[in-house]
C-alpha cells in the first residue's frame, strides 16, 4: 500500500508549500503507468489529511493516459497498461506518459 | 513555462513563495498592481517589481478562495534525498545494490551466502529492512558483515531517507560493496529510489512463472533477475524459459540469471556480475588512501 505514503508525501508537500490558510482543494495528476491507484490515493486522503489544515479538503485527480512509443517502427500509441504490445510486434514500448505523479494546483482561503 | 498562463516564469519551489497571491514567480512585464481595486486599468509607468500575479482577482477580500500552482513532483522529495545518497555513496566509491523480491524468495540465504562468499575479499555490509525484527540483521551479522536494520513499522518499503539514516548509522567503508534488502514486496520498493547503485529483483522457482507481467513495475525496475531455488527444478512445474520470455517482455535489457543461495549454482556468475558492475561504482581500485580517511 504505497499510496499511503504517496498520499502522506502529498499532505506534507501541501502543508510545507502553503504555509498558511485553510487549503479547500488538491488537484493532483496520477497517471495510469504510473504505479499508484487514484481510488487508494483517495480513500487515504482524509485519513492522511486529518489534524493538518488539510482537513475537509476536497482531493480532485486527473487521469492521465499512458501513452508510449515504439522502438522499432517508431510509431506512438496508447499505453493502456506497462506491458503493451505495438501492432508490429514489438512487447517493449518507451514510455512518453503516463508516469505523472505531480500535485498541480491548490485552493487556499 | 507556468501551466496556468504560459508565461515564462518558474514553477514550483519559488511559486509558494508569495501566498497571498494566486501564483507568483518573476516577470518582467507589468501588472496591475494598485491593490485597493481589483479591476484593470491603463497605467504608464512601467516599473520594475518582482511580486506576484494573480489569477482569480485578488481584491480586498481576503477571505477569498485562491488557487496556488504548485506543479510540484509528488515523489520530488524522495528524488532529491536519493540523489544526495547516490552522491554521498559515489563520493566514497561504494556501490550499492537494492535487492527486492517477494516474501520468501530466499533473499536473505542468497545474501547470507554471498556475504560469506565475497566477505573474505571485499567489504561487505548491508542494511536490512525489514517491518518487524531484528532477525535478518542478527542472521547477517552471523557471517561477521557490519549491518544495520531498519524497522519500518506499517510501511511496506524502503525510502530514500531512511536509507541516508541508515547510511549514517553504518558508515561502510570507503570502496567497500553494500547491499540493501528492501522489505519483502515486489509493488511498493519499486517506486522509491533510495540513490542505490544497481537494482536487482531476486524470484524463485517456487513462485509463479507470470511474476514478471504481475508484477511489472518492479521488473521493468531492474537491471538483473536472479532466479533463486534452481536446485528445486526437478521438483517443481517450473518452466524457466517461461520465466524468461516474461522477463523480456517487461524489460528486455534485464539480465537473467539462475541461481541457488543453498545449492550454489550460478553463484560464480552472480559475483562476476558484482564485480562488474561495482567496478564502475569505483573508477580509482587502488586502495592507496589511508583506511577511514575522506578526500
Amino acid at each position: 500500500m504505497h499510496e499511503l505514503s504517496i498520499t502522506q508525501g502529498i499532505v506534507e508537500s501541501v502543508c510545507e508549500a502553503v504555509p498558511e490558510g485553510k487549503v479547500l482543494a488538491v488537484t493532483v495528476e496520477i497517471g495510469k503507468l504510473s504505479g499508484v491507484v487514484p481510488d487508494s490515493v483517495r480513500f487515504c486522503f482524509d485519513l492522511c489529511a486529518q489534524g493538518t489544515r488539510l482537513e475537509g479538503a476536497r482531493l480532485d485527480v486527473i487521469d492521465v493516459p499512458g501513452q508510449g512509443r515504439c522502438g522499432s517502427c517508431q510509431r506512438e500509441l496508447d499505453m493502456p497498461e506497462l506491458v503493451t504490445t505495438c501492432p508490429c510486434g514489438n512487447p517493449f514500448l518507451e514510455i512518453l506518459r503516463g508516469r505523472e505523479l505531480r500535485i498541480r494546483s491548490v485552493e487556499v482561503m | 513555462m507556468c501551466a496556468t498562463c504560459g508565461c515564462s516564469g518558474t514553477l514550483a519551489v519559488e511559486s509558494v513563495a508569495l501566498l497571498t497571491q494566486g501564483h507568483d514567480h518573476e516577470h518582467g512585464h507589468d501588472h496591475a498592481h494598485d491593490h485597493d481595486h481589483g479591476h484593470e486599468h491603463q497605467h504608464d509607468h512601467g516599473h520594475e517589481h518582482g511580486h506576484s500575479h494573480s489569477h482569480d482577482a485578488p481584491g480586498p477580500d481576503s477571505t477569498a478562495a485562491r488557487t496556488v500552482q504548485l506543479e510540484q513532483e509528488i515523489l520530488g522529495k524522495n528524488r532529491l534525498l536519493a540523489e544526495r545518497n547516490r552522491g554521498w555513496l559515489q563520493g566514497r566509491e561504494i556501490f550499492a545494490v537494492n535487492l527486492m523480491s517477494s516474501p520468501g524468495s530466499g533473499k536473505t540465504t542468497l545474501l547470507e551466502r554471498t556475504v560469506r562468499d565475497l566477505g573474505k575479499e571485499t567489504v561487505v555490509s548491508v542494511i536490512e529492512g525489514d517491518q518487524e525484527t531484528r532477525l535478518d540483521a542478527e542472521r547477517i551479522r552471523a557471517t561477521g558483515a557490519r549491518v544495520v536494520q531498519i524497522n519500518t513499522g506499517t510501511g511496506c518499503h524502503l525510502d530514500a531517507q531512511m536509507l541516508g539514516r541508515a547510511l549514517q548509522e553504518l558508515s561502510p567503508a570507503i570502496g567497500s560493496l553494500l547491499f540493501v534488502e528492501n522489505v519483502g514486496n515486489l509493488v511498493c520498493p519499486a517506486l522509491f529510489d533510495l540513490g542505490e547503485g544497481a537494482r536487482v529483483v531476486i524470484a524463485s522457482t517456487t513462485e509463479g512463472e507470470d511474476k514478471p507481467l504481475k508484477y511489472p513495475h518492479m521488473f521493468r525496475a531492474a537491471e538483473l533477475i536472479l532466479l533463486n531455488k534452481v536446485d528445486l527444478l526437478p521438483h517443481l512445474h517450473f518452466d524457466v524459459d517461461r520465466f524468461t520470455a516474461h522477463v523480456r517482455l517487461v524489460n528486455p535489457s534485464a539480465k537473467v540469471l539462475q541461481v541457488s543461495a543453498t545449492g550454489g549454482d550460478g553463484l560464480p556468475e552472480w559475483y562476476r556480475w558484482l564485480a562488474a558492475r561495482g567496478a564502475s561504482a569505483r573508477p580509482h581500485p587502488e586502495p592507496s588512501r589511508p583506511e577511514g580517511v575522506l578526500t
